[in-house]
């Protein structure tokens, strides 16, 4: 299949992995950090660490829009899903995540009404076919889906359709970032660049990485070669003791974004002053929400919220998993109490999710797969 | 801003798990005692540990943990089996039923039959390459086809709404009747339900199957062992991704048609050629990648696949690829999966191109004595996966 299987050919994986081995000097560890859920899930389906040497570690990050939303939003949205006439639409990574009293899904077997959409648009063909409710669309994502949550609603806006609202859940990326970078915990060497958001924010937003904290970034596409190429652009970096902001994604991605969907954004959403993640806490100016002009569609405005806090479950280690502290299975819970039919966190709900990855794709000990396959070849 | 609690699952959860621990040997770790224990483990034998931990817990009972039923129980992945062995099993249990083949073998007065059912709940009711009709006697035809029967006799049961255009039911049941006489079997007994409207989707059909046993060959996937190959009868994933796209929900045009068709023939012309079959599946709901998932659970063995022997349509893969689903997950409804001894592999795939519904057969795997219970995948890529069973509908990603 053409612009795809160009993307995943093993004889260049191979090339590549041996130019990657080649630049790890001896005795030296390092870790990476795909910043983007999306990456993780490419690394664990195409089993792309089998091509990493053993120094390499690569650490996943908060990049999963499904990840980084706290319980208590989830209890906000099925709250407001159960108010009179309302029809309540998500995209369908939402549909599994568990709020404290269960997850959509749940609500909805329970008799509310949540739809799955594939496109904010299609929940305001929701709304236009069913005047008599009250259609929201849970918004969620970074600044990768933030665009087209603002054009449905400068359409809604210009259609005059008001029985739409978003309750908005859009979250900023270079925030998450940066949290990382000043948490004690972790020293990472360089960072694969989200390359989603980033054909929305292009690459400038990054300039602080490397300018303030000294490491490398690559903006890195989704193809499994994508992550292979970038992940020796970071090397040729680190070996060359360079730090910085690269674009190994320059086929969608443009250095200074997309403006037109930046003004989208602009035009219709405004940075909260905090906003809480899973998992992470509390961190300044990392959300959206409808701005002033276009309260008329801000769901928290015209339904009472109730703002519900929910601490996560002891247990759970989702915010360690999401920093790159704790590896997957590290996490006391991991595929025992915590497993993707019954997740008790989010990281293991999304396909984007490292647990959810980790548990799907990787759930095998690649260490003794190759003693055991040492072994049998005597 | 007020503060919630978490409900009582989770809770429930962790209790579970903490009295599963207590019960479970600690591992010891195989080297010199040192002064700050089990962290010294080296790093493998840390994960190994938990994934010892892990497999231990999913071969636990089923319990479903829903207060009520979601889509999730209805998808033919892991939320369905724990359904089916926490509900159903707990319920009827017995040896028959017990196997959990595609169809239950009985003897009855001298002869060996094959009983099956199946219900039709398919959306839309007509779709590119078939409908409601075809697919509802095909169904059932497979599953007695491949639990080595010759299919005879088939029930037929309707519910219809209140509504329900008369002309839209004649056409189903002419397709009925076509499939009907493509396979060799007849609809010898029926039944009709009307409920009203808003309570059914138009048209659901019930059937049920009676096949003869003839052969004496004793299929079932927990006789898959290591050595022996796995086959694919032809490409996978046309009937799901032509449903999805005939739903119109997704604005992607393609010329892919489901693949409606009765396997009878097909599994006659296996039988008759090979004597070393150990097992045959349909890839339905769920579609090869629950299968191989099955025939690890059911025989205790490793699988190992290729992701590029898998045959699957560019249309398929196109498709797939743009809503972020696994073409090996998705339904098939005319291609079997088959488990033979590896040494008789190239003659099974000879005697499956030599039927027409098998002409794109091919060996995509192997079962293993290692890592028993996991399905591992060697990617296009070149790299190493698990294929584990599906939770919930495929859903697409979001970014």
């Amino acid at each position: 299949m053409r612009f795809v299987d160009e993307f995943r050919d093993a004889d260049k994986a191979h090339a590549l992995a041996a130019k990657i081995a080649a630049l790890c000097e001896p005795g030296r560890q390092y870790k990476i950090m795909e910043v983007c859920g999306g990456h993780t899930h490419t690394i664990y389906k195409h089993g792309l660490e089998d091509y990493l040497p053993e120094s390499i570690t690569l650490v996943h990050g908060p990049g999963c829009p499904v990840c980084v939303i706290p319980m208590g939003r989830v209890d906000d949205a099925i709250h407001l899903a159960s108010q009179p006439d309302v029809i309540m639409t998500s995209f369908g990574d939402m549909m599994r995540v568990p709020g404290s009293q269960g997850s959509f899904f749940d609500a909805k077997a329970a008799g509310t009404d949540i739809r799955m959409v594939y496109s904010p648009l299609d929940s305001l063909k929701i709304a236009r076919k069913n005047p008599d409710k009250r259609v929201v669309f849970m918004a969620i994502g970074f600044e990768t889906t933030a665009p087209s949550t603002a054009m449905t609603v400068l359409r809604a806006a210009a259609e005059g359709i008001e029985n739409f609202s978003v309750f908005c859940n859009h979250v900023t990326i270079v925030p998450a970032i940066k949290a990382i970078l000043d948490s004690p915990d972790l020293r990472l060497d360089g960072f694969l660049g989200p390359g989603h958001v980033s054909t929305v924010i292009g690459c400038r937003p990054y300039e602080f990485i490397a300018r303030d904290y000294g490491r490398p970034v690559v903006v890195a596409g989704f193809e499994p070669l994508d992550i292979l190429q970038s992940i020796y652009q970071l090397m040729l970096q680190l070996a060359e003791g360079r730090a910085e902001i690269e674009n190994q994604y320059s086929r969608v991605v443009p250095w200074n974004g997309n403006l037109v969907a930046l003004q989208a954004i602009g035009q219709t959403m405004e940075l909260r002053p905090y906003f809480e993640w899973r998992g992470l806490g509390f961190i300044s100016h990392s959300a959206l929400k409808m701005s002033e002009q276009y309260a008329a569609f801000d769901a928290e405005l015209l339904f009472k919220v109730p703002g519900v806090r929910v601490a996560d479950p002891k247990a759970c280690q989702c915010g360690e998993v999401l920093k790159g502290v704790l590896k997957p299975w590290e996490c006391k819970v991991f595929g025992t109490a915590c497993t993707p039919e019954t997740p008790i966190g989010t990281c293991m709900v999304s396909p984007e999710g490292a647990c959810a990855a980790y548990y799907n794709f990787g759930r095998m000990n690649r260490e003794r797969v190759a003693e055991a396959a040492e072994v049998s070849r005597g | 801003m007020t503060t919630g609690s978490t409900g009582g699952w989770i809770a429930e959860a962790l209790r579970e798990h903490d009295h599963a621990s207590e019960q479970e040997p600690e591992v010891q770790p195989e080297q010199r005692p040192s002064p700050r224990g089990r962290r010294e483990l080296p790093i493998a034998d840390r994960e190994q540990q938990v994934l010892d931990r892990i497999d231990r817990a999913r071969r636990r009972r089923a319990r479903v943990r829903e207060e009520r039923i979601t889509m999730s129980h209805g998808a033919g992945g892991k939320a369905t089996q724990t359904l089916i062995e926490a509900v159903f099993l707990d319920a009827f249990g017995n040896p028959l039923l017990a196997e959990l083949e595609d169809a239950a073998r009985l003897a009855v007065g001298g002869a060996r039959l094959a009983l099956t059912t199946d219900s039709f709940v398919v959306s839309p009711l007509f779709f590119p390459g078939g409908d409601i009709g075809d697919l509802a006697v095909n169904g059932t035809v497979n599953d007695l086809a491949v639990s080595g029967a010759t299919p005879l006799y088939l029930s037929a049961g309707f519910i219809l709404e209140e509504g329900f255009p008369v002309a839209d039911l004649t056409r189903i049941t002419a397709s009925m009747r076509e499939a009907a006489a493509a396979a060799g079997v007849q609809v010898v007994t029926g039944d009709t339900k009307v409920v009203e409207r808003g309570k059914a989707d138009g048209c659901y059909i019930n059937t049920a199957g009676v096949g003869l046993l003839e052969r004496d060959v004793p299929l079932g996937v927990a006789q898959a062992r290591p050595g022996d190959a796995i086959i694919v009868s032809g490409p996978v994933g046309d009937h799901g991704v032509t449903i999805m796209l005939a739903r119109g929900e997704l604005d992607i045009e393609s010329d892919v048609e489901s693949d409606t068709a009765p396997l009878a023939g097909l599994v006659a012309a296996l039988l008759d050629a090979v004597p070393g079959v150990r097992a045959m599946r349909d890839a339905t709901r769920g579609g090869v990648a629950t299968i191989l998932n099955e025939i690890a659970k059911a025989a205790d063995v490793g699988v190992v696949v290729s992701e590029d022997d898998i045959p699957v349509r560019d249309e398929v893969r196109g498709a797939a690829e743009l809503l972020g689903i696994d073409p090996m997950y998705v339904a098939c409804e005319g291609r079997l999966v088959a488990v033979v001894d590896g040494a008789a592999a190239e003659q099974a795939v000879a005697a499956l191109r030599s039927h027409p519904l098998g002409a794109e057969a091919t060996v995509v795997g192997r079962i293993t004595a290692e890592q028993p219970g996991l399905v591992r995948l060697k990617t296009a890529f070149g790299g190493t996966r698990i294929v584990d069973l599906l939770v919930g509908d495929p859903l697409p990603r979001i970014c």
